[in-house]
């Protein structure tokens, strides 16, 4: 098969706030302030911006991590909050995640609202004990007496370029907890909303930050989320082919629909937002019209989200399918040297490549 | 070439010496004012709280053995550290212990018949600790809870309840842990973060000197004590088996700590007399001429022989031992009475919001039990 990655069609974040539903928007939790407009933000100064709001209306909200204050985290996401907020707001903690993640646990105890950094995907795993054994469970120890609202932003995922540890996408090992709660922005407008959300829940929550997706600015709408955060979405119609993703992920899967469409190839784009709870609704609607799902992740396939996303529409959509479920992932290896990272990670071809597979059936 | 020194002996603080006379080391002399300041009944209070300790420590073991608890966990050696410093610590203060200081929650009020619920496989926790002596839950995860109240002592510093010289306000954090926890990576962790902030905090290491078969010669070559120093705070090794020193120690360390002047350690000397939990058997792992030499220091028949000499009665020593069965009886029959949880349980409160999978699971699970109601047997 040839590769039809020619041209690349010009794919904006505006596509991606597009599809807001108004009929989910109601249960949209209000976060309130004056009336703000619209903003071309880049994710990053979106993040950094939802930071801000959530500092600001709440003075238990901290945020801690390494090298987030003077410098404003290696991405800059918390660039020029230690200077407007203060040192006992804004943490620079010593190099130890098991550390953050486990004082922030005490902190939350006290009554705070830590937003911790992981400064890489690959290094969460010093703090997985707290996160799985703890965090996940102190409110279920307590009877429910005792809340967690912990955020863990985690920039996650490749397309970067960079060396070991810096490309990983380990949100399914949180996924897999009880417990947690895992979220995942495609755009500005999501970023900004769904931190506040994040930050505004009782419960803990991974929130995963596509970093290659830190610098595309798209617009942000200030005044409206257009969503809960445990929300799926339709962010293009079509009527041949679901497909799903989340992340990063969601700008491969609207150039993939492009190029579909100049085939007369129908591709609807769903984006997922929300990867524990799975937000089922808009996939099986979309499954039961188009009949057939190919599910894309940068993430390894085995075990994965795409898997459990699979399983359950199997399950639930049977009669709708024209087509067996397929994934398109990351290789079953370690993530390889950024010199064969655009052979590893799905792209728009691999995904069109599922595709035609899903058509041909 | 020689050999590099090796001298890693730190002082030991004791008062009342394994024959039960008050005679303090060099290093204990600062501590006795502390002492001389309690009252009769405060003397008393630590002697009963200890044999009741222990009182409780058979009849669990007991209950255990009878198919009641899945597991006991015993403090049969280490009554003296464990009463000592949780009397030391104010109401204000927080307390977070590992899962072996069953006396330390009840003098903080915390009714014990919730550790059996705990143990019984009724509960994952089991109190609510801002009702209960701010005594948080047990943690079996190994040092997890280090953390946890060096969170917790960097938030009291943040609202700005320790170092303001307010004896009745300010606070700080008390968490106990022990020999074998020392080497994980979150005790250590945890004195990275309490020495950095210089939190209101006094970590309490019980060295029993067995961490279920393992010797604390495998966990550290140098007393435990030090690692306070090569943190940068203070640490102390004390006699834990002297009740009066654990007290006086961890209160004076309480009290600084309040006072604002950071983070200390103390590694208090014990040992476990018993196994591990129920599960274990030491006798495949230690001598007898050992758990001899340690039953001649115990801590209870020290304080006894000290108490004596001051003048306690015949008649107290017999109350205390009645007062101990009542206790240890009365919680026996209530650990019994004790209700089976039901199935909501699994999915209740898991999560502080509405959760679909748990309202999705929950039904699911009523609906299929249900379907092996009025079916045929």
């Amino acid at each position: 098969m040839s590769a039809r990655v020619g041209q690349e069609p010009q794919v904006t974040d505006a596509a991606a706030s597009d599809g807001l539903d108004p009929s989910r928007a109601a249960t949209a939790r209000p976060v309130e302030h004056g009336l703000r407009g619209v903003q071309t933000l880049s994710m990053a100064k979106a993040i950094n911006a939802g930071l801000r709001e959530a500092l600001r209306a709440d003075d238990k909200v901290l945020l801690m991590g390494e090298d987030i204050g003077p410098l404003g985290g290696v991405f800059r996401v918390t660039e020029g909050l230690q200077a407007e907020f203060g040192e006992k707001r804004v943490l620079d903690t010593p190099l130890a995640e098991s550390g953050i993640v486990g004082t922030a646990i005490g902190l939350a105890m006290r009554g705070y609202r830590p937003v911790v950094e992981i400064q890489f995907d690959g290094f969460i795993f010093p703090a997985f004990d707290q996160i799985t054994t703890q965090l996940a469970r102190v409110t279920v120890r307590h009877d429910g007496t005792l809340s967690m609202p912990v955020v863990i932003r985690v920039p996650y995922g490749g397309h970067i370029g960079s060396i070991e540890h810096h490309q990983e996408s380990p949100e399914a090992y949180f996924a897999h907890t009880p417990g947690l709660r895992v979220v995942s922005p495609s755009s500005p407008h999501d970023a900004y909303w769904m931190i506040q959300e994040a930050i505004a829940s009782n419960d803990p929550v991974l929130f995963f930050e596509p970093k290659s997706r830190y610098w595309p600015k798209g617009p942000v709408d200030q005044d409206h989320s257009g969503m809960p955060l445990h929300a799926s979405r339709v962010i293009r119609h079509g009527t041949d082919v679901t497909v799903v993703g989340h992340g990063a992920m969601i700008s491969t899967l609207l150039q993939a629909a492009e190029i579909a469409a100049g085939e007369s190839i129908s591709l609807e784009v769903v984006d997922l937002r929300t990867l524990s709870p799975i937000d089922y609704g808009p996939i099986l609607d979309s499954v039961q019209r188009t009949g057939r799902l190919v599910v894309a992740q940068e993430a390894y396939g085995f075990v994965s989200i795409g898997s459990e996303i699979a399983a359950t529409v199997a399950e639930r959509a049977f009669y709708s399918l024209e087509a067996p479920v397929l994934r398109v992932s990351g290789f079953d290896a370690p993530f390889p040297p950024a010199a064969l990272e655009s052979e590893y990670l799905p792209s728009a071809d691999r995904v069109l490549e599922a595709v035609d597979r899903a058509l041909a059936f | 070439m020689t050999a590099r020194q090796r001298d890693f002996t730190a002082p030991r603080v004791r008062l009342l010496t394994p024959a039960g006379e008050l005679r303090p080391t060099p290093e204990a002399e600062p501590y006795l004012p502390l002492v001389e300041a309690l009252p009769d009944e405060m003397l008393e209070r630590f002697y009963r709280d200890m044999v009741v300790s222990r009182r409780i420590d058979i009849a669990s073991a007991n209950m255990q053995r009878q198919g009641q608890l899945a597991l006991w966990v015993p403090s049969h050696g280490q009554e003296a550290a464990q009463v000592g410093s949780a009397h030391a610590a104010r109401a204000q203060d927080h307390l977070f212990p590992s899962y072996r200081e069953h006396i330390v929650g009840m003098i903080r009020g915390l009714d014990p018949v919730h550790i059996l619920e705990l143990l019984r496989g009724a509960t994952l926790g089991g109190w609510n600790p801002d009702e209960n002596g701010n005594f948080h839950l047990y943690t079996l995860v190994l040092a997890a809870q280090t953390l946890h109240a060096t969170g917790y002592a960097m938030g009291l510093q943040f609202d700005g309840l320790s170092g303001t010289g307010e004896p009745e306000t300010d606070a700080a954090v008390l968490v106990y842990y022990g020999d074998g926890a020392t080497s994980q990576g979150d005790a250590n962790e945890a004195l990275v973060f309490a020495s950095s902030y210089q939190t209101p905090q006094v970590f309490f290491i019980q060295n029993n000197h067995w961490a279920i078969s393992v010797p604390v010669s495998r966990q550290s070559r140098s007393p435990l004590s030090l690692r306070g120093g090569g943190f940068g705070m203070p640490g102390v090794r004390i006699d834990g088996n002297d009740v009066l020193v654990s007290y006086a120690v961890t209160r004076q360390s309480l009290d600084e700590a309040r006072a604002g002047a950071g983070p200390s350690l103390i590694e208090a000397l014990t040992y476990r007399m018993g196994a591990h939990t129920t599960a274990d058997d030491p006798t495949k792992y230690r001598a007898d001429a050992e758990v001899q030499h340690w039953a001649e220091r115990d801590p209870i028949t020290r304080y006894r022989t000290w108490l004596a000499g001051r003048g306690a009665s015949a008649a107290f020593f017999d109350d205390v031992d009645t007062e101990a069965s009542d206790v240890a009886s009365d919680l026996r029959r209530r650990a019994l009475e004790l209700p089976a949880p039901t199935r909501e349980k699994i999915f209740a409160h898991v999560y502080s919001e509405p959760h679909p999978v748990m309202a999705e699971e929950l039904a699911w699970l009523e609906a299929y039990e249900a379907g092996f109601e009025g079916g045929p047997a």
